[in-house]
């Protein structure tokens, strides 16, 4: 490998993109857009569930817990019924997430209390209104003494989230789902794009070596990477106020890594696509799973085994161990030291895989 | 004749490829030697592309041996690369560079020495007319001017073998005119040109000619040996209905190849078959004809070969 050639290509690269103004738009827009979309639009903490109350008691009390539950905000009262059959209806038609029963012996089973005071009708079949009605269950009810909280079984203390913001476990993970969308596209397309433009032929024709063609290729994107992830670290902590509580060292060392995973796996793809709409489709393939298996939306502990198995092989997986255990819990790069490893392992198998599938023939 | 002129810069025995079912080149000799401007003539999918793809390493025979500058193919071809300059068909250099940044970039490629590479892109810039362009987008240019900057790239290393493929065929005449200017220049100099063509003016140009034809060799020799050696004669015939006669004509015996010129006919006739011959049976079919000898023509070696080349097989 001669430094001169490899720094040709590296300049020729930097030159096009320099023109390709959709590209260049790309690589500061899309985590901009994924930003604000995130950590605005997707809240999986669910506020403001519409409900429906039927509060045949009607009593002061009654009254209260109406009142208090509403302060609490999961649920916002918009109306009113007279019977339970009437709560079946319109949660049938969607109209409300939630109905809240006070039976008209309301006051007597707290007395007694031997049944719920308080019957809670949810729409099931969406996870999180679930979840918000779970919450909601643990919900200090007023005993007949008076205002008393009741003490629950497991207290749960918050670590790292107190204040339980989506953002502050979305934004990290977020660096890494922006690293792999226009990364890997990115890559996948330029090899085929050498090729459908004939400059191939031209290129193979030359002293140029495999090694040198493709790391040539690569390296422009580890800065451009390193760009992105910086953009989305100002942001986040600028808009959603965002911790950084380990090292910055770190956390780009840790994103230099992952980068180089993605721009491997990017290059693989390009040696197997035909043109560049096929290393297109063959790029949000592998999004897929890296986004739904990686933790990134629905916790790894809760998938099944065989998902945390697969889950395992995406580098998106290691990448969110890593920069959330650095950003949120101040873990050191060391201490992750699994993660790391399985990511240089990723970068030198698909980059080793690409390099052997290039040929310097057109055969 | 030197001792090293007497070695070929090309030499191939029994050179075959196939792509799956499809043979592109069935058992090619060839011997090309220092300092030739060689072409290739024959239609498309004739073979031409494939078998100068073989001998710059890009493609595997399937079958025979090649021999390159003294590198033996396909083990040799790294070696091979430096010193051997291959112009694509379609224009292969960067669109979205300009004229300067590809040619800087095609140096840096063939680590040109930095001190030289400055002179050699000046140098380069004014023997191609391309100085006013040098900031210009390639992708911007004329199809002469896109030219102009393909050979530009392509003998930006000296090399002592240049493979052109199909070079002139999106370019105007006087474009062709400079182009083949510049490859005697070239071949002046020392450097050999395998050049391939489908135009028998540029044919008749080179020094030596092999004419290819579904992947055979049909004739190689000089054009001038070629047309002197014609396994045929050419005839003029001028006669009243062009059309009518020259579907007669093509059916009849000895008749190689009939073709319209004007509201004249050119014939290829076997060597046998006289003039009269053909006087009589046009007159026989009821037209007035008058058939003369005609000079012979690169364009007659090219049908006459591949008419005996159909003919051979089954």
């Amino acid at each position: 490998m001669r430094a001169r050639r490899l720094l040709a290509i590296v300049i020729k690269e930097l030159r096009q993109l320099r023109r390709d103004r959709l590209t260049f738009a790309m690589i500061v827009g899309i985590p901009v857009m994924e930003l604000v979309l995130f950590g605005y639009a997707i809240n999986l903490d669910v506020r403001g569930l519409e409900a429906v109350v039927v509060d045949q008691a009607d009593t002061a009390r009654s009254r209260e817990l109406v009142a208090q539950l509403e302060a609490t905000q999961v649920i916002t009262l918009e109306r009113r019924a007279a019977t339970p059959q009437a709560v079946d209806e319109l949660l049938r038609r969607g109209v409300v997430d939630v109905g809240l029963v006070l039976p008209v012996d309301f006051e007597a089973r707290l007395e007694r209390g031997d049944r719920p005071p308080v019957q809670l009708i949810v729409d099931g079949a969406d996870q999180a209104v679930q979840a918000a009605a779970r919450q909601l269950r643990h919900f200090p009810v007023p005993d007949a003494a008076g205002w008393t909280a009741r003490v629950e079984p497991v207290e749960v203390v918050n670590y790292y989230n107190p204040e339980r913001r989506a953002p502050i476990n979305t934004v990290p993970g977020l660096i890494g789902v922006i690293l792999t969308m226009t990364l890997v596209l990115f890559t996948a397309i330029a090899l085929v794009r050498e090729r459908e433009n004939g400059n191939l032929e031209m290129l193979i024709a030359t002293p140029l070596s495999r090694w040198e063609l493709t790391l040539g290729k690569v390296l422009p994107f580890v800065a451009i990477g390193l760009v992105q992830v910086t953009v989305v670290l100002g942001l986040g902590r600028w808009l959603f106020g965002v911790p950084l509580r380990g090292s910055p060292a770190d956390l780009y060392l840790a994103s230099l890594v992952f980068i180089l995973a993605s721009l491997s796996l990017g290059i693989f793809l390009s040696t197997l696509a035909r043109s560049q709409f096929q290393a297109m489709q063959m790029a949000i393939f592998t999004f897929l799973p890296q986004i739904l298996l990686s933790g990134f939306m629905f916790p790894f502990a809760g998938m099944p085994r065989l998902a945390q198995w697969l889950a395992e092989l995406l580098p998106l997986t290691h990448f969110l161990r890593l920069v959330r255990g650095i950003m949120l819990r101040d873990a050191g790069l060391l201490e992750l030291w699994p993660a790391v490893a399985a990511l240089a392992a990723f970068t030198a198998i698909l980059l080793g895989l690409a390099v052997s599938r290039m040929h310097k023939r057109l055969d | 004749m030197t001792p090293a002129e007497a070695v070929p810069v090309i030499r191939t025995r029994g050179l075959a490829k196939r792509f799956g079912e499809l043979t592109a080149v069935e058992a090619l000799d060839l011997t090309i030697r220092r300092g030739e401007v060689y072409g290739f003539l024959g239609p498309n999918g004739s073979g031409k592309s494939t078998t100068l793809r073989m001998l710059c390493g890009l493609l595997r025979p399937s079958r025979g041996e090649v021999e390159v500058l003294g590198h033996s193919l396909p083990g040799g071809a790294e070696g091979l690369k430096r010193r051997l300059g291959y112009m694509t068909q379609s224009f292969s250099l960067y669109r979205d560079l300009s004229v300067r940044e590809n040619l800087a970039f095609l140096a840096a490629v063939h680590e040109l020495p930095r001190r030289e590479t400055r002179q050699r892109l000046s140098a380069l810039l004014q023997r191609y007319r391309l100085e006013a362009f040098r900031d210009r987008l390639a992708g911007t240019l004329s199809g002469g001017e896109r030219q102009r900057l393909a050979l530009a790239a392509t003998v930006l290393h000296r090399p002592d073998l240049l493979l052109l493929d199909e070079p002139t065929s999106a370019v105007d005449p006087q474009s062709r005119r400079d182009f083949w200017e510049s490859l005697f220049e070239l071949a002046d100099a020392g450097t050999t040109v395998l050049v391939s063509t489908h135009y028998m003016d540029e044919a008749e140009r080179c020094t030596r000619l092999a004419i290819l034809d579904r992947g055979r060799l049909v004739a190689d020799d000089s054009p001038q040996a070629l047309m002197r050696d014609l396994p045929g004669r050419p005839l003029r015939v001028e006669v009243d209905r062009p059309r009518g006669a020259r579907r007669l004509l093509e059916a009849t015996p000895g008749v190689l190849g009939a073709a319209q010129i004007g509201s004249a006919l050119r014939l290829l006739v076997a060597s046998a078959t006289a003039p009269e011959t053909i006087e009589a049976r046009l007159r026989e079919a009821g037209f007035s004809a008058q058939v003369t000898p005609d000079a012979v023509n690169l364009e007659d070696v090219f049908v006459a070969a591949t008419r005996r080349d159909r003919e051979a097989r089954p």
